[in-house]
């Protein structure tokens, strides 16, 4: 992992590969499960894959705590890095931050890549369209987030500074979405003004937020397209790593500025 | 000269036979008869009420979608008694200011209950056990820095008397705070807030804030009350014995069998109390990292559940432990009022002393006529020898 500093905050990021930019904003958890698919993408893009702040060795200013707040931090990062004609991918909360970098228009990212994106809300208000994974049993977590349970991590094989790590993930998830659950409320009022090219990737066995969710935000954006992926639940990159990378260098090369 | 305080969970005793894995939290409330819920409530405040006449000082406390709590509010039962009551203290330990989304409201309820009582009220805040946060919906992440937030604002909305002032902080915004009436004692009420460890009984020794113990027993209390009095000294704070408060649960009899017998019954508290489904027992944020790690591995079920032990290091099961294991553990203490008296002399000399007993006289099934004869019996055989502590 390396360092990338971006004002007060010193980024702990994963930077791997060689090519065209390609910056992935990772989820609520799991985070060591989808090294090996950065790796992957790492064989066609420079992958830059940070660490949100209170998320694994990134510390988090105590001012900062909403994902709006994120979004300008990775905006600073694109100029820091003085990157151009990127591909945008987040996965789950990652791609809360990704439509909130999105919708603030910045000229620099080429696609965005959205992979069971959080952050909307378009039911009405008795409606949990993102599931209360923090009211769930550890076996219910399981079942919501992966089609074959076999691929979710087996934590008791995990060291303390592992364990640790995904405590505050997790610690640090809840902090930025706790309420309004995973999500900003006028963020669907504002998808017209992202302007790239999207590609929305949804694992068919998710139920964390259901497909369905996933082809109305396709229907929201400009220039979207949905892509359901079989035998994968709310991380697709860890259940289907070749399908979505595949899927990702295709939409990358229709993509060029 | 130690305190005494009955307290009660005002359980809604009658749904436990029809609940499983989880007593918190995700239990229907259609298992609530209301016509009993009236009749216990109003048998609760009858035993409240008598303390007045025993010279016992009266706790409540609250919790929220539990059987084990009926007491939801807790300035609800205190408003009732501070009227029915003419002179024992009134604590409420407490209100879980992190939770509420109001501090203001806070200020505004322990005040005006301070002055109907004529300044007997004494004001808990409290962080809440995990198993709040679903019920709150509040976030557990900065939950502390909240508390203290709301514990700031709180009392200066106490001891503000020339009209308004604004508060933009970070969890709290008002531009015009002033509150009516203003409190009876001056500066305001005492402040308790319960704690569990020696990391938390510091804070609280830094502000002068009177610490209540629960539930910890004759091997974790001592060392925090040794934070306690450190951290006070080091700070240059004077303390008395009344910043520090002990919780029993407590069985009086006329014989050692009746003692243990009303102990028992009572000790169903402390059985069903952490019975919670995991995933509220461990809420992300709410303990730092290095524990939390320990429940995600699935080794830990709650933290009480592995520190409680007898003085001799057994260790102690809250959902199956028996009486004698529990006095043995500093849990309870119960018997004869002799043996209440040695046992609650022995723990008082084995933690440095302490300057109020939190006493446990209801709980579980026990009926009104044993809490009542347990409340006495403690009144005129044990209460008299307190003198002799704190």
């Amino acid at each position: 992992m390396e360092r990338i500093d971006v004002g007060e905050v010193s980024v702990e990021a994963l930077v791997h590969g060689e090519g065209r930019p390609l910056v992935f904003l990772h989820g609520i958890d799991y985070f060591q499960q989808q090294v090996p698919f950065l790796y992957r993408l790492g064989e066609t893009f420079r992958v830059i894959a940070p660490r949100h702040p209170g998320f694994g060795a990134t510390r988090r200013p105590a001012w900062m705590r909403t994902v709006g707040d994120i979004a300008y931090l990775y905006l600073d990062m694109l100029d820091r890095l003085a990157l151009d004609d990127v591909i945008l991918v987040g996965s789950s909360f990652g791609g809360w931050v990704a439509l909130e970098m999105a919708v603030r228009s910045p000229p620099k990212i080429s696609g965005l890549v959205l992979i069971d994106t959080l952050g909307l809300k378009f039911g009405g208000r008795d409606e949990a369209e993102i599931a209360d994974i923090v009211a769930l049993s550890a076996d219910d977590v399981v079942k919501h987030n992966f089609a074959h349970p076999k691929n979710a991590p087996d934590y008791a094989a995990l060291d303390d500074a592992q364990l640790e790590e995904v405590a505050r993930d997790r610690e640090a998830a809840v902090l930025y979405g706790w309420r309004p659950f995973m999500h900003n409320p006028s963020l669907k009022h504002w998808l017209h003004r992202a302007k790239a090219p999207s590609l929305v990737i949804w694992g068919e066995q998710d139920r964390v937020v259901k497909p369905a969710y996933g082809a109305h935000l396709t229907q929201r954006l400009q220039n979207a397209r949905f892509l359901p992926i079989a035998g994968a639940g709310h991380y697709p990159q860890i259940e289907q790593p070749e399908r979505v990378a595949t899927a990702i260098a295709a939409f990358a090369r229709e993509n060029v500025r | 000269m130690m305190h005494t305080w009955h307290f009660s969970e005002m359980a809604y005793h009658p749904a436990w036979a029809q609940l499983n894995e989880s007593y918190r939290v995700i239990i229907p409330s259609r298992l609530y008869d209301p016509k009993v819920g009236a009749d216990l409530y109003h048998r609760y405040l009858d035993e409240w009420a008598l303390c007045d006449e025993l010279g016992i000082n009266i706790m409540t406390n609250e919790h929220h979608a539990t059987a084990t709590c009926a007491d939801s509010v807790c300035t609800i039962p205190m408003a009732i008694l501070a009227r029915e009551t003419k002179k024992v203290r009134l604590l409420a330990l407490g209100m879980p200011i992190a939770n509420r989304e109001n501090p203001i409201r806070v200020a505004e309820e322990y005040s005006m209950l301070d002055v109907i009582s004529r300044g007997r009220i004494e004001m808990g805040f409290v962080k809440g056990v995990p198993f709040e946060i679903s019920p709150a919906n509040s976030n557990p992440a900065d939950l502390m820095e909240r508390f203290w937030e709301a514990h700031d604002l709180i009392l200066k909305a106490m001891t503000s008397h020339d009209g308004p002032f604004s508060w933009e902080g970070t969890h709290f915004h008002y531009r015009s705070v002033n509150i009516w009436p203003r409190p009876y004692q001056q500066p305001h009420p005492p402040v308790w807030m319960p704690v569990g460890s020696p990391g938390s009984a510091r804070e609280a020794a830094s502000r002068g804030i009177t610490i209540g113990v629960l539930n910890t027993g004759w091997t974790a209390t001592p060392g925090i009350f040794d934070a306690y009095r450190e951290t006070a000294a080091k700070c240059g704070r004077e303390m008395t014995p009344h910043h520090l408060a002990y919780m029993a649960l407590i069985g009086v009899g006329k014989t050692r069998e009746e003692g243990w017998r009303r102990a028992d019954q009572i000790l169903d508290y402390s059985r069903t109390s952490g019975i919670v489904a995991p995933q509220f027992a461990n809420p992300p944020g709410y303990v730092a990292p290095q524990m939390a790690a320990t429940a995600i591995r699935g080794t830990a079920t709650t933290a009480r559940a592995t520190r409680l032990q007898t003085r001799d290091g057994k260790p102690i099961n809250p959902r199956t432990v028996n009486v004698e294991d529990a006095i043995n553990a500093g849990l309870v203490f119960a018997g004869t009022p002799d043996d209440v008296w040695d046992q609650l002399k022995a723990f008082y000399d084995h933690v440095g002393g302490f300057g109020h007993l939190l006493m446990m006289g209801q709980g579980g099934h026990i009926s009104h006529e044993d809490t009542v004869d347990n409340l006495t019996l403690f009144s005129k055989e044990v209460l008299p020898r307190m003198a002799e502590l704190g």
